[in-house]
């Protein structure tokens, strides 16, 4: 499997993706799920900001995605999938059978959310859209980093 | 006088608040940097910390490392400001320059914190 995480992150490509992720698994290509940045060229600079030459980028909607996916799963390389927030990656996962893991790599603190791990804020309503993906057998766990253990999602709701 | 340049600088966890601590050591407490934290922050919530912490005065807004969750909203936010010049890669000796500098234009004294900060990185062979 060439995609080899599926992770949601509010923060989408920084530090942890590209370096934490990135650099100790050897990644070379990071796909980012979001219609609205996948419209905006502007955002899209900005995200590619800091990348190493070495790891491409693309950017998607969610419909791409799952056009896209088995490509990226031949590919040779190694790829992150990412997503801002949970619906999008309910969306994806809808679309792409296939995808039998996901990662919560952050998802920070808003009205409404409650704080499960230090980097893990969910509504009822997103925790409860996690725990039905876990109920569809896809292992979903918290993990910020490659060093951290990760967490079950049925843990956290 | 026009008013001075102040300096925000936004890092991941503790960064920030101990680079204006070692600057506030060695250049005094009136270095007019302040501090920004991106811990348990997403781009809207850091984005309304910068504004706070700039408070609409013209800014060199200094971010730790290119590519991460702090350059970003930096970034987004200096877009299309004069009064908003971003640097990447934060480091101690371009801060207590700054400390010194604050009556530059904010272009000018981005580009020297730029200068400054390359300078001081280097390699000691002997």
């Amino acid at each position: 499997m060439s995609v080899v995480l599926y992770r949601i992150d509010d923060r989408l490509i920084h530090g942890q993706v590209v370096v934490g992720w990135g650099q100790r698994m050897g990644i070379g290509f990071i796909v980012l799920v979001d219609d609205g940045i996948r419209a905006n060229l502007w955002e899209q600079e900005l995200y590619r900001m800091g990348v190493p030459g070495a790891m491409d980028v693309v950017f998607a909607t969610v419909a791409e995605a799952a056009a896209h996916a088995p490509e990226w799963e031949r590919d040779p390389r190694k790829g992150i999938v990412l997503t801002p927030d949970v619906e999008t990656m309910v969306a994806l996962c809808a679309a792409v059978p296939d995808v039998r893991k996901v990662n919560v790599g952050g998802i920070h603190a808003r009205e409404g959310r409650i704080e499960r791990l230090r980097y893990v804020f969910l509504s009822d309503g997103e925790a409860a859209q996690l725990k039905a993906l876990a109920d569809r057998a896809v292992e979903v766990t918290a993990q910020d980093l490659p060093t951290t253990k990760p967490v079950p999602v049925v843990e956290l709701v | 006088m026009s008013e001075l340049l102040i300096g925000v600088i936004v890092a991941h966890t503790e960064v920030a608040a101990a680079l204006l601590a070692a600057v506030r050591a060695i250049a005094g407490e009136d270095a007019g940097l302040v501090a920004v934290s991106n811990r348990g922050c997403d781009r809207p919530a850091l984005t309304r910390e910068l504004e706070a912490a700039v408070g609409g005065r013209s800014a060199v807004v200094f971010t730790d490392m290119a590519g991460g969750s702090c350059a970003h909203t930096a970034v987004a936010l200096a877009r299309g400001r004069a009064d908003l010049k971003v640097v990447t890669g934060v480091n101690l000796a371009m801060l207590v320059d700054f400390a010194f500098h604050r009556d530059l234009t904010v272009e000018a004294a981005a580009r020297r914190a730029v200068e400054v900060g390359r300078t001081a990185v280097g390699l000691v062979e002997r």
